[in-house]
């Protein structure tokens, strides 16, 4: 084994991973070396194998890993066009005329479309290699080079040549029907994959540049249970809401335990004697009555309005795939006024559609749609004066920004008073709150108010509500 | 047991289990290291199945220990006979002292081994293989962690007894809650989610040798289009098996929307599931 730089470049790669947040300990750090003495250095899959079953033990940290293990362990260098070491180490910018631009743009769509069409990955990979030496490089500061995801993937815009790669598939025959939206999903699959090669890429050729450190600090998203309610792109959201079965299934299980650890009922004194008949009548075992689980109501009223419809959407799906634990879920909805919205999630059915027919179907705009939480609570209050008793647990979702309007603080503390606990979980980092228009502190005096910012936060907040 | 991940490809592939780069390399690992292997992921790709694959591999025995809540020392570990310990005490005669009638009944005689202490005493080949770990409590993974960490397992009245031969440790989780750091720590981590469309489509050949090759394509590409859409349970690859035997068995060759509606529910274990993937892929 070459030690020195070998071990370097190891421990530089674990700290990176540190920095990026995976717990990676000195045992994990050491299991990876013997894993690399183990196996085949210059197969680099299974040095990626080989590093990620002794550093990465949890399957969110896996896309974090992925990346910077591109950074540390390149697949080329240079131009490069494959990782078995006959690179060629040929860095001089050449001179690309635009005609000639335009003849290899031309040239390297017509093989994109290909190797689409065939599916081949390893011709994608090295075909997303070819597409950035080509077209990703700029000189925009004179004298230093800079690389571009966004100039290549304009350049080739792989989406427009999906009518022509259908064309080749569907022959013709059957449009619109199941045979399209299956071509059309696997198409979107390897053009997705051809756009995370073209990133990789791009990020590997910055880093020859600027140095590794530099790139890897910029080019790690966050952990998706850490990502911002608030700031969360399309993407993202999509990937929590896929995560909320998952999540719940987590909550319950551990719910259940703490259940069973709790207070055990009390002795079973008939099942006791017949137990201990096998045992020449000596009660080896007693047996106890299991105990009987309090189940709360749970009451969620959530702000539905744009600016934190992300966060309720979450919360009010979580509530859902957990009303196994709640005797009842009732849920209502306001932007100006308010409206129950429990009926769209009844009977089973399918939470997008659900969402989407709460967003159109139910009465939550009064006025002009932008939040009024007061106005909302005395309707609450007036039209749904039995929905909180005191059996319930009620949560507010929302962030309390209220465009200046009246609170209406006695018609909440009517509510809250009946509530057998209360909480109000807002989505804005703590130091924003009483700024502007928030009315954080005047509602915090009289529901416990609680930051909720990201999905750790919400199952930590949700595991503690929970009683046991 | 294995010599390269490459071998331990081959040797799956051979009792039809088809491995890619990473599970062949940190199976290789896992025995080259002698540690423990974590297999997380989805229902129903093939966790339990790699470890019966391993095992045949290898020419091993497969010790299974499954996990379930309140599993508890006297059902992992071992449990002394107490009936027949009883039974023993009973029977002794007056003149039989109580020191000799107490070093009898805490003998081997009298000890029921559960899997671990099974695993741990076998001379052969073993393949120990700990199912849906993530189903048992917290105080299970700590016994688990002494047990795996040495390989020995001490029962006080016959003193500690050590692995002659470390058996080869899978353990597999749902990941329903997160298991202890500790037990992470100690074990390699495999992450089995969704093959890609090619071995997906392989794996089906291989498990269903009567489909056609061109409906097995269209299959896989469809489940992975179900795979897309937001579902309760997105099928994983025992629903394509099961799917492709399904076809075969209704004579289907191929997959349009009245076959893909006339199957679903062999996919699709959830009603809304069933609605969902009717309205979004147009089957009506």
């Amino acid at each position: 084994m070459p030690a020195e730089g070998l071990v370097d470049r190891h421990v530089a790669f674990v700290g990176a991973l540190r920095g990026a947040g995976l717990p990676v300990s000195l045992a994990e750090s050491l299991d990876a070396t013997q894993a690399m003495a183990a196996i085949d250095l210059m197969d680099r899959r299974q040095l990626r194998a080989a590093y990620a079953a002794a550093v990465v033990k949890r399957a969110p940290h896996r896309a974090t890993f992925d990346r910077l293990f591109d950074l540390w362990w390149p697949p080329a260098i240079g131009d490069g066009e494959d990782s078995a070491g006959e690179h060629a180490v040929d860095d001089a910018p050449e001179e690309v005329e635009p005609a000639d631009l335009d003849a290899m743009r031309n040239l390297l769509r017509e093989q994109l479309r290909d190797v689409l069409l065939s599916g081949d990955d390893e011709a994608l990979r090295r075909l997303a290699r070819q597409s950035v030496t080509g077209l990703g490089r700029t000189d925009s500061p004179p004298g230093r080079q800079s690389w571009f995801t966004y100039r290549v993937l304009r350049a080739l815009s792989p989406e427009t040549l999906l009518a022509d790669l259908l064309k080749a598939i569907l022959d013709g025959s059957d449009r619109g029907g199941l045979a399209e939206k299956v071509a059309r999903q696997m198409l979107a699959e390897r053009i997705k994959k051809f756009e995370e090669y073209v990133e990789a890429e791009v990020r590997r050729r910055l880093a020859e540049d600027r140095g590794v450190e530099a790139i890897a600090k910029t080019s790690v998203k966050p952990l998706i249970e850490q990502v911002d309610f608030l700031r969360a792109s399309r993407d993202e959201i999509a990937e929590l809401r896929r995560r909320v079965y998952p999540l719940a299934r987590r909550l319950a299980t551990r719910l259940t335990a703490k259940r069973r650890l709790g207070r055990s009922g009390r002795l079973d004194v008939r099942r006791t004697v017949r137990a201990s008949l096998s045992s020449g009548g000596v009660p080896l075992t007693t047996i106890h009555k299991p105990h009987k689980p309090h189940k709360p109501e749970l009451v969620v009223l959530c702000d539905v309005s744009g600016s934190v419809a992300a966060f309720a959407h979450f919360t009010v799906l979580l509530a859902y795939a957990l009303r196994e634990q709640f005797a009842k879920v009732r849920v209502f909805a306001f932007v100006d006024t308010c409206d129950e919205v429990t009926r769209f999630f009844e009977l089973g059915g399918d939470v997008g559609d659900a969402l989407a027919r709460m967003a159109q179907e139910a009465n939550v705009v009064w006025f002009d749609g932008h939040s009024d939480y007061g106005h909302s609570f005395e309707v609450f209050a007036q039209k749904w004066p039995d929905a909180v008793t005191p059996k319930t647990s009620l949560l507010i979702l929302g962030d309390a920004r209220t465009n200046y309007r009246a609170l209406s603080l006695p018609s909440l503390r009517s509510v809250v008073r009946h509530a057998r606990r209360a909480y109000w979980l807002n989505p804005e980092p703590r130091q924003y709150w009483s700024s502007g228009d928030s009315a954080a502190s005047s509602y915090g005096d009289i529901v416990p108010m609680i930051e909720c910012r990201n999905a750790a936060q919400l199952e930590e907040f949700v595991e503690q509500l929970l009683p046991v | 047991m294995f010599r390269s991940p490459d071998e331990v490809r081959d040797r799956l592939a051979e009792t039809g289990y088809l491995a890619d780069e990473a599970i062949a390399t940190t199976v290789f690992l896992a025995d080259v290291l002698g540690k423990p292997l974590l297999v997380e992921g989805p229902a129903g790709t093939g966790k339990t199945e790699l470890a019966k694959a391993v095992t045949e591999a290898a020419g091993a025995e497969l010790v299974r220990l499954q996990c379930y809540e309140g599993l508890d020392e006297a059902r992992a570990l071992y449990e002394w006979n107490y009936r027949k310990q009883l039974l023993r005490i009973q029977a002794a005669g007056d003149g039989q002292k109580w020191e000799e009638t107490h070093d009898d009944i805490f003998s081997e005689e009298f000890l029921l081994a559960r899997p671990l202490l099974t695993a741990i005493r076998r001379d052969d080949p073993t393949v120990l293989l700990v199912d849906e770990t993530d189903k048992a409590d917290v105080e299970v993974e700590g016994l688990l962690l002494e047990v795996l960490s040495d390989f020995q397992v001490t029962v006080p009245e016959l003193g500690t007894i050590v692995a002659t031969r470390r058996p080869f440790v899978v353990l597999t989780s749902n990941a329903t809650r997160e298991l202890s750091e500790a037990l992470k720590r100690r074990c390699l981590f495999l992450h089995m989610d969704y093959p890609d469309a090619e071995r997906e489509k392989a794996i089906v050949l291989r498990r269903v040798p009567e489909v056609p090759e061109a409906l097995a394509e269209q299959l896989v590409r469809t489940i992975r289009t179900l795979r897309a859409l937001e579902l309760k349970k997105s099928p994983s690859i025992a629903e394509s098996i099961d799917w492709a035997r399904t076809l075969v068995a209704l004579g289907i060759d191929t997959l349009d929307e009245a076959a893909v509606g006339q199957t679903l529910g062999v996919v699709l274990k959830h009603a809304s599931d069933q609605a969902r993937a009717v309205k979004e892929l147009g089957l009506n």
